[in-house]
């Protein structure tokens, strides 16, 4: 048994009485047990609770495709009485009293929560080195970071820990890391599922999503936690189309972008040079490549570090001991309580965000700042507008590079800012992208992103299957940190 | 001397009266056991997301309306950051710079005159919690049932000129929340709150003087009584050359004092930005329109009608229109009789004593309009004096009974039969020859004795008017 080869079989394997869903459990227990003493990406095991409910769905026979079926999450959504942290320890011990409407969705499924995973704190990062909990190591080399801010999910699946993963992201948080850790993270449409539970970073940007080890699986995940929320005011209200059924194959005659901002000296040659061949294979698929230009995009991470960091400062106001969480001990007064509690519960790059964004909200800042940041948003959403006139897809590198060594880019939070550079623009879009495996430079997974019109899941992610049924990397098995 | 010309504008908090919070499903209700009616949303637990209450918002823009207020087509929610513990998610979702309505008026009589009080917004917030010191020790007990009860704020222009304009623009304020179902209104239970802006000027001059807002008090005569007192602090200091410091002053109510709490400097910042978590809200013309339907016959127009159409003094109108429920029982009384000035009477009389003595609101009377119209046909009619009236009126609002019952059962027809009440009149001129002998020396008083004598002898029955006339004509002889 192994997790690599996807949702559907280990579904006919429970469909057929081959297997058992206690049998998934184990068997995913068992690999946690053997590779995350060294993997790290499991921050909370919820063993217990996944045995039983295993019995459970064996017992009312659930069939769905998700039935049985074991899955973790990124520790920032809530789960009922299993600790949220955030990686974070301002959340330490914290216990949430109700469950994400995702986390409802794949139980609602049949799915079995088996943990929790690892994350840069407040999902603030492109490394997971912000966590407070542990420290995440790369599956295919563990001398590197698995990307960030879903590290934990994307080398949960990588290592085969578990099948499939939600993650969040909300400027390339999913993207990265699958990209990192040769796996799909998929980062849905803003609006398409709902943020209700998601433990909040920048709320206009912030999506959920599923990282697995193939579109196919990703495209399943999706089906089942997509759909408007009445929770969640931002949740679109439209019906959700089969995304399954869309896996055709067939991309002949799909007209994809490729827009030359993202190709810029900064990406690594060997990572262009892995989306170069994905771009050849696309061309053999029948699609046809059309040069745009994105004039904005160089503004974007600017505009995204202003006003990711201001909705933050708001965000993150509530942990201040009072209700929740951790407190500082002994403080003099309710001021001196604020204080000393955001100092020792919050890390040093969740500091920087609050200040920073707590300046550009400031009074006689605003218009300089947020405003202006806003107006760049709007132009860099109709900078996509105007390309998605002429294409169906757009295609880039996911990462300008491949993973990175641990403290490589610590000390110079605006090199770590970089990575984001090609995942960023899509947030402040709100747009869905997708990141495929498309091959290896020196022996580290490199990410292709594509990234579709609004709402438009199913032609992305036809793209994405299409490409990588073609290309025959996916599902990639690293050889568990033994780095060639 | 320098002339003072006082500028106050008021700021003021309403809460809707709708069932439930305005941005999740917990219960609104007033004097509940504490963090009772809480839950992940109005907690600010991680994770939970706002999802705005459409009844709170179709208040808001009836109340906007009610003001005479611009409705705004487009309007947002912004977060009003600030750190304090009555507070969970650290800001209050409220509007900034698109409030629901704006530019509207509310009409005040001073002296007679009419003057016009401007509306500069109208705009729909979340509550805060409640602290209250532990009497355990040094702590703060938190009580979040009031966290997210539907509030809008009323800032007027500043137009107002005296504390008893002020104390007036509440009193009309308050009358319209009430008649458009807005509102409970009460101060004490502080589903009205008020704030006050007040700063003085030289007679002529344009610009305004420095300004202190008041805070904490705690009613209508309290608004008064802390702006009078301001005002002559600020006047005083005036006088002695002495700069006006921009603060927060705190009403003392003991004292009827202002006391300083915090100066500009201390003013926060506030850090509003757009609520990234709801959407924008675009009404439709047809919206607005709907809720515009909603608003009934306010009090002003009310007073105008009462006086016009049923004849009423404009202080019978104006005691009669103060709550829409009185109005509604004043109308529902009137209309079914010959003379509204006997309905207003008998109401503002006899029935509001009863109201007030026994605490009750006027939904709680047990005798309806119609019944007390009947009361009043049978007094027209004449078939009972309006002294026994008063006694079956009495009975009326004890039992809940019809007054044709109790007349019924008591017998208190009046006694109108010219024979009959001859018949006792003579019967009485014997017995009481002095009386009768005194009224013939020219001592009027002594028909007054004759005439009780009789009402006596009848239980009151006896039509006054008819044993006047009879007895005057029989001793006149």
């Amino acid at each position: 048994m192994d997790f690599y080869s996807g949702l559907r079989k280990l579904h006919q394997g429970l469909i057929s009485r081959e297997m058992t869903p206690a049998d998934l459990v184990n068997f995913s227990l068992e690999q946690i047990k053997a590779v995350d003493m060294q993997v790290q990406a499991f921050v909370t095991v919820t063993e217990e609770q996944a045995r039983v409910k295993a019995e459970q769905v064996r017992e009312n026979g659930a069939e769905g495709i998700l039935a049985g079926i074991p899955f973790a999450l990124k520790d920032n959504m809530c789960t009922q009485g299993v600790e949220t942290t955030c990686a974070s320890r301002s959340l330490q011990g914290y216990k949430p009293p109700y469950s994400a409407t995702v986390v409802e969705r794949l139980e609602r499924d049949h799915g079995i929560l088996i943990g929790k995973l690892n994350m840069d704190e407040f999902a603030m990062g492109s490394s997971t080195e912000n966590s407070s909990l542990c420290k995440t190591h790369n599956p295919w080399d563990f001398e590197r970071v698995p990307g960030g801010s879903s590290g934990g999910p994307a080398a949960a699946v990588a290592a085969g820990m578990v099948p499939y993963a939600l993650g969040s992201d909300t400027g390339g948080s999913i993207r990265q890391p699958a990209a990192f850790c040769g796996v799909v993270g998929l980062k849905p449409t803003y609006g398409l599922v709902s943020r209700y539970g998601l433990v909040a970073f920048a709320s206009s940007l912030d999506q959920i999503g599923p990282i697995t080890n193939s579109v196919e699986d990703a495209a399943i995940v999706l089906q089942s936690i997509a759909g408007p929320d009445r929770r969640d005011s931002t949740s679109v209200q439209r019906d959700v189309p089969n995304y399954i059924e869309g896996l055709t194959g067939d991309i002949c005659g799909l007209k994809i972008g490729v827009a030359m901002e993202y190709f810029s000296p900064s990406i690594d040659q060997k990572v262009r040079a892995a989306v170069d061949s994905a771009i050849l294979q696309l061309e053999r698929l029948g699609a046809e490549m059309i040069k745009v230009s994105l004039p904005h995009t160089s503004y974007a991470l600017s505009a995204y570090y202003l006003l990711a960091p201001a909705e933050a400062s708001s965000n993150l106001a509530r942990y201040d001991g009072v209700r929740y969480g951790y407190r500082a001990q002994d403080a003099e007064n309710l001021l001196d309580m604020y204080r000393q509690t955001r100092s020792e519960g919050f890390g040093a790059e969740v500091k920087r965000r609050i200040l920073i964004g707590t300046y550009a909200l400031s009074s006689g800042y605003y218009d300089a700042y947020y405003k202006r940041a806003q107006q760049v948003r709007t132009l860099i959403a109709k900078d996509f507008d105007e390309a998605f006139a002429k294409v169906d897809v757009l295609l880039s590198p996911t990462t300008p590079t491949t993973a990175f060594r641990f403290g490589e880019k610590t000390e110079d939070p605006l090199m770590m800012y970089m990575n984001d550079i090609c995942t960023i623009p899509v947030n402040l879009a709100g747009l869905p992208a997708i990141s495929v495996p498309c091959g290896l430079a020196d022996g580290l997974p490199v990410g292709l992103q594509l990234i579709g019109r609004m709402f438009d899941e199913t032609t992305l992610l036809r793209t994405a299957h299409a490409y990588e049924q073609a290309a025959g990397f996916a599902p990639m098995r690293p050889a568990l940190g033994v780095h060639a | 001397m320098t002339e003072f010309e006082t500028v106050i504008g008021l700021e003021v908090h309403v809460e809707l009266g709708t069932q439930t919070k305005i941005f999740c499903g917990c219960a609104v209700e007033f004097g509940a056991p504490p963090n009772t009616h809480v839950c992940p949303v109005c907690l600010g637990s991680p994770g939970a997301l706002p999802v705005l209450n459409e009844e709170a918002l179709k208040l808001a823009i009836r109340a906007a309306l009610a003001l005479n207020c611009t409705v705004r087509q487009e309007s947002k929610f912004d977060r009003k950051n600030y750190f304090y513990p009555d507070s969970p998610k650290a800001y209050q979702i409220s509007q900034y710079d698109e409030p629901v309505g704006e530019h509207g008026f509310i009409e005040i009589t001073v002296q007679g005159e009419k003057k016009r009080i401007g509306i500069t917004r109208v705009h729909l917030e979340e509550d805060a919690g409640k602290l209250t010191h532990s009497p355990y020790g040094d702590a703060s007990l938190v009580d979040l049932n009031r966290v997210g009860i539907p509030l809008i704020e009323i800032v007027s222009e500043p137009d107002l000129r005296t504390a008893e304009e002020a104390r007036l623009y509440l009193e009309e304020l308050k009358s319209i929340m009430q008649y458009c179902a807005i509102s409970e209104c009460k101060m004490e239970e502080g589903s009205l709150r008020c704030d006050a802006n007040i700063s003085l000027r030289e007679v002529g001059q344009r610009e305004l003087g420095t300004k202190t807002e008041i805070k904490n008090m705690n009613s209508f005569r309290n608004v008064q009584r802390g702006l009078e007192y301001e005002e002559q602090r600020q006047k005083k200091m005036l006088l002695k050359n002495e700069k006006i410091v921009q603060q927060t002053m705190r009403f003392h109510e003991e004292s009827g004092a202002t006391v300083a709490m915090r100066s500009k400097e201390d003013a926060h910042d506030y850090r509003y930005f757009p609520e990234p978590d709801l959407p924008r809200i675009s009404l439709s013309r047809e919206y607005s329109e709907e809720r515009r339907a909603e608003i009934p016959e306010l009090p002003a127009e009310r007073r105008q009608r009462f006086v016009e159409v049923y004849g009423l003094p404009l202080y019978d109108a104006e005691v009669l229109t103060v709550t829409k429920a009185l109005a509604d029982y004043f109308d529902g009384t009137a209309s079914r009789v010959r003379d509204p000035k006997s309905a207003s009477n008998w109401i503002m009389g006899d029935l509001l004593a009863h109201v007030k003595a026994n605490g009750l609101e006027m939904e709680q009377v047990r005798v309806k309009p119609e019944q007390l119209a009947e009361l009043i046909g049978v007094i027209e009619k004449g078939t009972i004096s309006s002294k026994i009236a008063k006694n079956v009126l009495k009975e009326m609002l004890d039992s809940g009974k019809d007054a044709k019952v109790i007349i019924e059962e008591q017998g208190l027809i009046q006694i109108s039969d010219e024979g009959q009440l001859r018949e006792i009149a003579l019967r009485i001129i014997a017995t009481n020859k002095k009386s009768v002998e005194d009224f013939k020396a020219g001592k009027e008083k002594a028909l007054g004795a004759l005439v009780g004598q009789m009402m006596k002898e009848t239980k009151g029955k006896a039509n006054p008017q008819l044993v006047n006339q009879i007895m005057l004509a029989l001793i006149s002889d």
